[in-house]
């Protein structure tokens, strides 16, 4: 029987792809958790396994093996859907992007596109969830899921727009590709493009924040206000999917912050670019990101729709004129 | 649907805050009345932690309910042993040992920084910002290590006696005292540093959460929560007690009104109470620290006598009525939070829910005191 080897591959990097975002899942609580207690000058799991490395297996196992109580008043439909929901459109970001020049599983034209489209999705998600929920929490969860959507997507796409115009493609490779040979040439330090390069990844960082929920700007599901925010009604596994959902949005947002900033899987020095590289500044980002949620409180969401509509918008449009004027001059 | 907006001409909707809300610290249940996200009405539902403990005074003899004081306010219950002590003792005539006053000043300022460590961490957790806490608790380690090598208990203190206090301290307690003195001071920069100056939280508590002077004569509320609003009052300056006017201490005062003001008022009061500890520590005289002649059974004269003295929250008063028995007649305990808690319906009205709750942890609630 004769199977097309381009079938195999893809089947390869689809349980690649689904094994890569379910491990990252896992072993993020884990970093969280030890990263939070070393902040906090505790030690952070350590029992189960050495350092606490099978405790994500353990949690797996209790959390799987929890009865899926669907509580009554809820949209069973709604409410069954939004995990995966949130699930799915993650997964399948992870199809477009290149971890190298060659490990990528699907080499798109427009995948810079598909990313943020599915991105979207994920908001839906939550917004379903909560909506399905029928509790009062989670609805106000779901209405500041909404006002922050708007909020931060604005100023990261038209952050996304002038690097577009830099690269002058939205295929994912290409954008790196454009960018190798040491960290000089990389986005965030291409000044000849435009001098606020840095102050760019900046503003795409934090509505990176916005947009996988994360502190400082995790009002959807912020405990001492909404109790669990649009997850107050979930337990058991569909909690458990939402949380895997937004750890593997972590990934990726970190993954697309390197690819367009950070020069994907290009070494700093001009040596043995590779995956390695990638994952070495992807997890620095995700470190990043867990650095912040431990150290700073959490803002309000007009604080959010205030630092949106007053600073990082009029300074991302700022950078995108003084973009195309800089590549219509030179 | 039906627990959503029931017509269309007012669409609000009710929104059950506690008895198991993380924000509320305890079983505080507050019925809000939400349009949208802004808060249309607030309204404190308490009694869910009411253990009768004015009822239970006038069922037990005068040392017997002392148990009891440490039980309210379990976060500073030094004090409330203070105020209870202190009444009886004016009833029934007792002078107090000048050590035994010492140790109670000593011990009942430790327990007053302690009280503030700990509402530093639940505040800035209540913000969202999990790590302070920690750090708070790091500190307090240290009062409560210090506090159980005197009283033998760690959190509901019952110490004081009437006519002195139950134990000498130990040789350790200065040396230890005074080196987690010299701690804190290190420490409380570091906080000032990490969190006080931190943006997010400036712009979280500058200019939320306005209780004016006005409000807080209007409910009756005090300590931190009317010192940020303005008003100098301070039950250890302004109706001395125990030995408190020969220390030398400021009573910090913030006119802003706003969340931040009475966030920089408890701080300014860990600093006020480690210098009260410090020349307490230095003056602290030799001798005994429990009065000689107390009868074992309590008889206070026949009379009507009231007591306050300042807690973490604000002024705290007893008042006792004694009708020549070995039990007081009535029993009537006057609770800082309960004030302070009863303007939170007004100041609230028209605020955001993020913002109402960073109001409420600024109050510094306790719910048991509330209730009692």
């Amino acid at each position: 029987m004769y199977v097309d080897p381009e079938i195999i591959r893809l089947l390869a990097f689809l349980v690649g792809v689904i094994a890569f975002a379910a491990l990252n899942a896992a072993y993020l609580v884990w970093l969280e958790r030890k990263e939070a207690a070393h902040i906090q000058r505790r030690i952070g799991p350590k029992e189960v396994g050495p350092f606490g490395l099978l405790q994500p297996l353990v949690d797996g196992i209790k959390l799987m093996t929890k009865q899926l109580i669907v509580p009554a008043g809820v949209d069973p439909v709604l409410f069954k859907i939004a995990p995966i929901l949130v699930m799915v459109p993650a997964i399948m970001s992870f199809v477009t992007i290149p971890f190298s020049d060659t490990l990528v599983a699907r080499n798109l034209d427009i995948g810079l596109l598909a990313i943020f489209a599915f991105a979207s999705v994920n908001v839906l998600g939550l917004l379903l969830g909560a909506w399905g929920s029928r509790n009062k929490y989670a609805v106000i969860s779901a209405a500041r899921v909404v006002s922050q959507n708007v909020a931060y997507e604005i100023p990261m796409l038209v952050t996304v727009v002038t690097l577009v115009m830099i690269s002058g493609t939205m295929n994912l490779s290409k954008i790196v590709g454009l960018q190798l040979g040491g960290f000089w040439n990389w986005n965030i330090f291409n000044l000849s493009a435009s001098p606020l390069m840095p102050i760019a990844f900046l503003i795409f960082f934090v509505c990176m924040l916005a947009e996988t929920n994360r502190a400082p700007f995790d009002m959807a599901e912020a405990e001492s206000e909404l109790v669990a925010g649009a997850f107050t009604e979930y337990s058991g596994m569909g909690f458990g999917v939402f949380f895997m959902g937004e750890y593997a949005n972590i990934v990726i947002g970190a993954s697309v912050a390197t690819i367009l900033f950070l020069g994907g899987w290009d070494c700093p020095f001009g040596l043995f670019p590779g995956v390695h590289w990638f994952l070495i500044k992807m997890y620095f980002l995700i470190f990043t990101v867990i650095w912040i949620r431990w150290t700073y409180p959490r803002t309000t969401f007009y604080g959010l729709l205030n630092l949106s509509w007053k600073i990082l918008i009029p300074i991302s449009f700022v950078n995108l004129i003084l973009t195309s004027a800089m590549l219509k001059v030179f | 649907m039906s627990a959503f907006a029931e017509s269309e001409a007012k669409e609000t909707f009710v929104l059950n805050l506690g008895p198991q809300h993380p924000a509320t610290h305890g079983v505080l249940r507050v019925k809000l009345t939400m349009d949208g996200e802004y808060i249309a009405e607030a309204e404190p539902v308490l009694g869910y932690i009411h253990r009768m403990h004015e009822k239970m005074g006038e069922n037990r003899t005068w040392a017997q309910f002392m148990p009891n004081t440490g039980r309210m306010d379990y976060l500073h219950a030094l004090a409330y042993n203070h105020g209870y002590v202190s009444v009886v003792e004016r009833a029934a005539g007792i002078e107090v040992p000048e050590r035994a006053e010492y140790l109670r000043v000593i011990t009942a300022e430790l327990n007053r920084v302690s009280s503030h460590l700990l509402w530093f961490g639940a505040f800035i957790l209540d913000l969202g910002g999990f790590s302070p806490l920690l750090y708070a608790f790091d500190d307090r380690e240290h009062i409560l290590d210090l506090l159980e090598s005197v009283t033998g208990s760690r959190l509901t203190y019952c110490y004081f006696r009437f006519g002195g206090v139950y134990n000498d301290i130990d040789d350790n307690f200065v040396p230890g005292t005074r080196a987690f003195i010299k701690r804190l001071r290190e420490r409380m920069p570091m906080y000032h540093n990490l969190v006080t100056k931190n943006i997010i939280l400036m712009k979280r508590l500058q200019e939320v959460g306005p209780i004016s002077a006005e409000m807080c004569r209007k409910y009756g509320a005090t300590g931190p929560v009317c010192r940020g609003s303005g008003i100098n009052f301070d039950v250890r300056k302004h109706e001395p007690y125990s030995i408190y006017p020969e220390f030398d201490f400021d009573v910090p005062v913030y006119e802003q009104c706003d969340s931040m003001a009475r966030y920089m008022v408890r701080m300014d009061e860990i600093e006020q109470s480690l210098r009260i500890i410090e020349q307490a520590l230095d003056k602290l005289p030799e001798g005994p620290v429990m009065a000689e002649k107390v009868p074992k059974i309590l008889k206070p004269a026949k009379g009507d006598y009231y007591h306050a003295v300042e807690t973490a929250r604000g002024s705290f008063g007893v008042r006792v009525v004694s009708d020549g028995t070995n039990t007081p007649y009535r029993l009537k305990l006057r609770s800082p939070t309960f004030s302070n808690l009863s303007l939170f319906g007004e100041a609230c009205q028209g605020m955001l829910l993020p913002d109402a709750l960073a109001l409420m942890g600024s109050l510094d609630l306790v719910i048991p005191e509330i209730d009692r």
